[in-house]
C-alpha cells in the first residue's frame, strides 16, 4: 500500500536498527505514547530488535483503554433506553463497564451499531427522525476534529436527534502526569504522529524544556517507529531535550489549522477521569455552552452510581508504564481477551492485549493444562 | 490509536465547506471521505483519512525524500542513515 | 404458500430421487468408507458479492467432505423460511444451489422446508448435509502431520469476510472484492490423484487462517511456523483490512484450504493446484518445525517469531 508498505521495508529497518546500534552506549528507557505505536511495535517485534540498552515502555495513548469505567456504564445505559441508536466504533464494543459490555446491550436487543465515522452517527440521525441518534466520541485529538464536524453539521442542517457522549481525552497532560510521577523512569518520548497531524507539536516544547525529555514525533509503522527510537536515543546520548518531527510526511509544527479551529468552536477543555489513572485536569474535550444541546449526558442523565473497577485488575499501573501487562497476576490466567477484567486487555491496541496475543509463549502451555 | 490510512482523491463531490467531501481511493477501495479540513487538497492529492475525514495531506516530496534518506547507505558518517536533517533549530 | 415454495425447490432442484416424491432418497453407494457432515447457514445479507447464502451451503457442505479426502456424492438441503419472504429470493437461492452443486458434480437429492413467523428467522435458514465416499487409504486429518511438512494454501486470504463486511454494513466503502466461496473437491481429487501423500486438509471459514491453524496445532500437538511475508493477500483486501484495523489472517475464507504434506511433495501439489481456477495464487506459507507443543508461530520480515493468536469473536473494525 503506497505510503504504508515503503515504511516496513526490511532493508531500510535493518539500516536503521543498525545506526541505533552504534549510537547507543548506556541503557535509555523510551515510551510511545500511542497505543497504534504499541501494535505495531509488539506486532513487527520491534522491541526484540532493538539493543538491549533500550527499553519501550509502554504509554496510555489508548483511548478506549482509557476511558473511565463511568462512561462505558453511562454509555450502556443509554444504549438500553428504547428509542436510541446508540452509535460506536467497534473498538468499544468489548470494552467491560462495572458489570457489561455494549456487546451486550446488542444481544439484549438495544439498538447498537458500528459506525466507522461519526458522519456516519449524524446520517442515521437524518435517516431515522424518530428516532434519537447517541455517538460515544471516544478518543484522543485525532478523533476530535471528525466529532467536532459532526456536531457542527448538525447545528448547520438543523439536525436535533443527534447527541454526543463525549470522551475525549488529551495527549500532553497525559505526558506531564506520567513525567510528574515521583518513580518516573521515562526519559524521552516518541509522540503520537496522527495527534500530532492535528496539534501540531508546539505544546510539546514546554514539556521537553521543564522535565529535560527529547520529545519525538513519530510515525507508526516499523520505518517510522525507529525512526524515531533513533533521534531520541541520539538526543539522549548528546544530553539533548529538544523537540523532533520524524513524521514530517504528515505532521507540521503547527498542525492542522481549519480542524484546530474548528475544536475550539465546539469543544472546551474539561477535567477527565482516566481509567486506572484518576482524574488528571484539563485533560479532556467536552461540548462548549453553545453545543450543550448536543450532549448526550446531560439529554440521558445517568441514575445510578457505577460499581468501579475489578479489584484484581492492574490496568492502570499498565498504563501509566510501571508494571508489563505479562507482570500483572491476573495476566493469562483471571484475565484474558475471552474475559479481559480492564480495557488494557480488551482493545488491540491496550498493551495487556498486545502482549497477550503476540508474545506470551505462556498461551500454548495455558491450552495444554486446561 | 488513531488508524489514518493514506489514501488518493479520485473526485470531489460537495465543495461547500462544512460539507466539503469526496471519493477517496485505498488500492482500489473506495469511501466518500469529508475534506472540510483539507482545503488545499484536489484531485489527485493524497490524504491521510481517520474515521471518514481526512486529517491532513501527505507531503509527497517529504514522503520521497525520507525514503531517499533510508537508502543511504552510509550508516555512519554524516547525519544518521535514514535519517533527513529536520531543518529545524529547536531549543 | 407452501405449496409454492415445495415447487420452487422441485423444479429446481429436479432428479429422479426427488421426483419419486417419498420422504427420503434411496441411493446406491459405492462400498467403502462413506464421509458423511452437517452444516447450517445463517449469513446475512443473503446476497452478497460472489455467492449467497445457497452457493455458501452447498460449498460448504462439499468442502467438509473433501477435506477428509471424500468425494462428495449427494446433498440434503433444508430450509428454514421467514414468512414473508418474497418467492423471488427463494427462487434466487435455488438456482444458485443447482448451479453450485452441478459445478461441484453433486445432487442434491432430499430435502424439506419449513415456514416459522415473521421475526423468527433472518430471511432464511439453510442445513446442508453430505455424503461422500473415500476412495484412498490416506489417513487425512491432523494426527497424521509430521515434523518438516510443508503447509500451503490454495489461494489469497480474507475475500469472503471483506466482501461480506463491505457489502453488511453501513461502513460506506466500495469495493470490487468479491467472496471466495467455492468447491474445493475437485482441487483435492486433483491432489489424491496424483498419488500424492496428502497428510491434513482443513478448509478456511470463520477466523480464517489463524482459527484452523490454531485448531490443527492444538489437535496435533505440533509447533506450525509461518512466513509472514509468504502469506498471500490481495491488494484490495489488504487496503480494506488496513483501513478498518483487521487482520487478513483472521478473517473468513470460504474457497480456500490449507494442505499439509511431506516437503517433498509440496512443488509438484503447488504446480497441480496452480492449474486449477480454485489454485490459482496458490503458495507455500509455512512448515511443521515439530511435534513438541501445540502452537503456531509466524516469523515476521524482520526475523522475531511472534505468536499467531487464537481470536475469540469477530473482528471488528476499529478507529484506534
Amino acid at each position: 500500500m503506497k505510503y504504508v508498505g515503503e515504511y516496513r521495508d526490511p532493508e531500510a529497518v535493518e539500516r536503521l536498527l543498525e545506526s541505533i546500534r552504534t549510537r547507543v552506549t548506556r541503557p535509555w528507557t523510551l515510551m510511545e505514547v500511542c497505543g497504534g505505536q504499541t501494535h505495531s511495535i509488539i506486532r513487527f517485534g520491534i522491541d526484540e530488535l532493538l539493543p538491549s540498552e533500550i527499553t519501550l515502555v509502554h504509554g496510555p495513548g489508548c483511548p478506549v483503554c482509557v476511558t473511565g469505567v463511568d462512561l462505558i456504564d453511562h454509555a450502556i445505559a443509554i444504549a438500553r433506553q428504547p428509542g436510541v441508536i446508540f452509535c460506536s466504533f467497534g473498538d468499544m464494543m468489548r470494552v467491560p463497564g462495572s458489570t457489561a459490555d455494549l456487546l451486550s446491550v446488542k444481544a439484549e436487543g438495544g439498538d447498537l451499531r458500528i459506525v466507522y465515522s461519526p458522519l456516519d452517527a449524524l446520517r442515521l440521525a437524518e435517516e431515522n427522525s424518530d428516532k434519537d441518534v447517541v455517538f460515544f466520541a471516544v478518543g484522543f485529538e485525532t478523533t476530535a476534529p471528525a466529532t467536532a464536524l459532526s456536531v457542527a453539521q448538525a447545528a448547520q442542517k438543523g439536525i436535533s436527534n443527534y447527541s454526543l457522549l463525549t470522551a475525549h481525552v488529551l495527549v500532553p497532560p497525559a505526558m506531564e502526569a506520567i513525567l510528574s510521577q515521583p518513580d518516573n523512569e521515562v526519559q524521552a518520548f516518541l509522540a503520537a504522529g496522527h495527534v500530532c497531524a492535528v496539534t501540531g507539536y508546539e505544546e510539546y516544547r514546554p514539556l521537553a524544556e521543564r522535565h529535560r525529555v527529547p520529545i519525538v514525533v513519530t510515525g507508526f509503522e516499523p520505518v517510522d517507529i525507529l525512526s524515531g527510537v533513533l533521534s531520541a536515543v541520539s538526543q539522549l546520548e548528546a544530553g539533548q531535550a529538544r523537540v523532533e518531527n520524524r513524521y514530517a510526511r504528515v505532521v507540521q509544527p503547527s498542525g492542522n489549522q481549519p480542524a484546530l479551529r474548528l475544536i475550539e468552536q465546539v469543544f472546551e477543555v474539561v477535567d477527565r477521569d482516566w481509567r486506572g489513572v484518576g482524574r488528571i485536569p484539563a485533560s479532556g474535550w467536552g461540548l462548549r455552552e453553545g453545543y450543550r444541546r448536543y450532549d448526550a449526558a446531560i439529554r440521558y442523565p445517568l441514575k445510578h452510581t457505577p460499581k468501579g473497577e475489578h479489584p484484581d485488575c492492574h490496568a492502570g499501573e499498565v498504563l501509566r508504564g510501571v508494571l508489563k501487562p505479562d507482570l500483572c497476576p491476573a495476566f493469562g490466567t483471571l484475565c484474558t481477551p475471552e474475559h479481559p477484567l480492564g480495557a488494557t486487555m480488551v482493545s488491540s491496541e491496550g498493551a495487556c492485549a498486545a502482549y497477550y496475543r503476540y508474545r506470551s509463549r505462556a498461551q500454548s502451555t495455558m491450552r495444554a493444562n486446561r | 490509536m488513531c488508524l489514518a490510512v493514506p489514501g488518493k482523491i479520485l473526485s470531489i463531490e460537495k465543495a461547500e465547506s462544512l460539507e466539503r467531501s469526496g471519493v477517496v481511493d485505498f488500492e482500489g477501495v473506495r469511501r466518500g471521505v469529508n475534506l472540510a479540513f483539507v482545503p488545499e487538497a484536489g484531485v489527485g492529492s493524497w490524504v491521510l483519512v481517520h474515521a471518514g475525514i481526512a486529517i491532513g495531506t501527505i507531503d509527497e516530496e517529504e514522503a520521497q525524500l525520507t525514503l531517499e534518506a533510508l537508502r543511504s547507505v552510509d550508516a555512519l558518517g554524516g547525519g544518521e542513515a535514514g535519517q533527513r536533517p529536520t531543518g529545524e533549530t529547536e531549543q | 404458500m407452501h405449496r409454492l415454495i415445495r415447487s420452487i425447490f422441485a423444479e429446481t432442484f429436479a432428479s429422479p430421487d426427488l421426483e419419486a416424491e417419498h420422504d427420503a432418497a434411496t441411493l446406491h453407494l459405492p462400498g467403502g468408507r462413506i464421509a458423511y457432515t452437517t452444516d447450517s447457514f445463517v449469513v446475512s445479507p443473503l446476497f452478497f458479492p460472489g455467492g449467497d447464502i445457497g452457493s455458501l451451503a452447498v460449498h460448504g457442505t462439499v468442502n467438509d467432505l473433501a477435506m477428509s479426502g471424500a468425494r462428495p456424492l449427494y446433498l440434503s438441503a433444508g430450509f428454514i423460511i421467514e414468512e414473508g419472504l418474497e418467492m423471488e429470493v427463494l427462487w434466487r437461492v435455488a438456482n444458485s444451489m443447482r448451479q453450485a452443486a452441478d459445478e461441484a458434480g453433486v445432487r442434491i437429492v432430499t430435502g424439506d422446508t419449513k415456514v416459522v413467523e415473521r421475526g423468527k428467522g433472518d430471511g432464511i435458514f439453510i442445513n446442508t448435509s453430505g455424503i461422500g465416499v473415500i476412495e484412498h487409504d490416506l489417513s487425512i486429518e491432523p494426527m497424521s502431520i509430521r515434523a518438516g511438512d510443508a503447509i500451503l494454501v490454495n489461494g489469497d486470504l480474507g475475500r469472503h469476510g471483506m466482501a461480506i463486511m463491505a457489502s453488511r454494513n453501513a461502513l460506506g466503502f466500495e469495493t470490487e472484492i468479491q467472496s471466495d466461496s467455492a468447491s474445493l473437491n475437485g482441487l483435492v481429487e486433483q491432489l489424491i490423484q496424483a498419488g500424492l501423500t496428502v497428510h491434513c486438509l482443513r478448509d478456511l471459514t470463520r477466523g480464517g487462517l489463524g482459527s484452523a491453524l490454531n485448531e490443527i496445532a492444538s489437535t496435533a500437538g505440533a509447533t506450525l511456523e509461518l512466513q509472514e511475508a509468504a502469506i498471500p493477500v490481495s491488494r484490495e483486501v489488504n487496503a480494506l483490512a488496513e483501513v478498518l484495523g483487521i487482520d487478513p489472517i483472521h478473517v473468513a475464507n470460504e474457497g480456500r484450504m490449507v494442505v499439509f504434506l511431506p516437503e517433498d511433495e509440496a512443488e509438484r501439489a503447488l504446480d497441480i493446484l496452480s492449474k486449477q481456477t480454485h489454485g490459482q495464487g496458490a503458495a507455500r506459507i509455512g512448515r511443521v518445525l515439530d511435534l513438541q507443543e501445540g502452537v503456531v508461530t509466524l516469523k515476521s520480515p524482520y526475523g522475531p517469531n511472534r505468536i499467531l493468536p487464537m481470536i475469540s469473536g469477530e473482528q471488528l473494525p476499529r478507529i484506534c
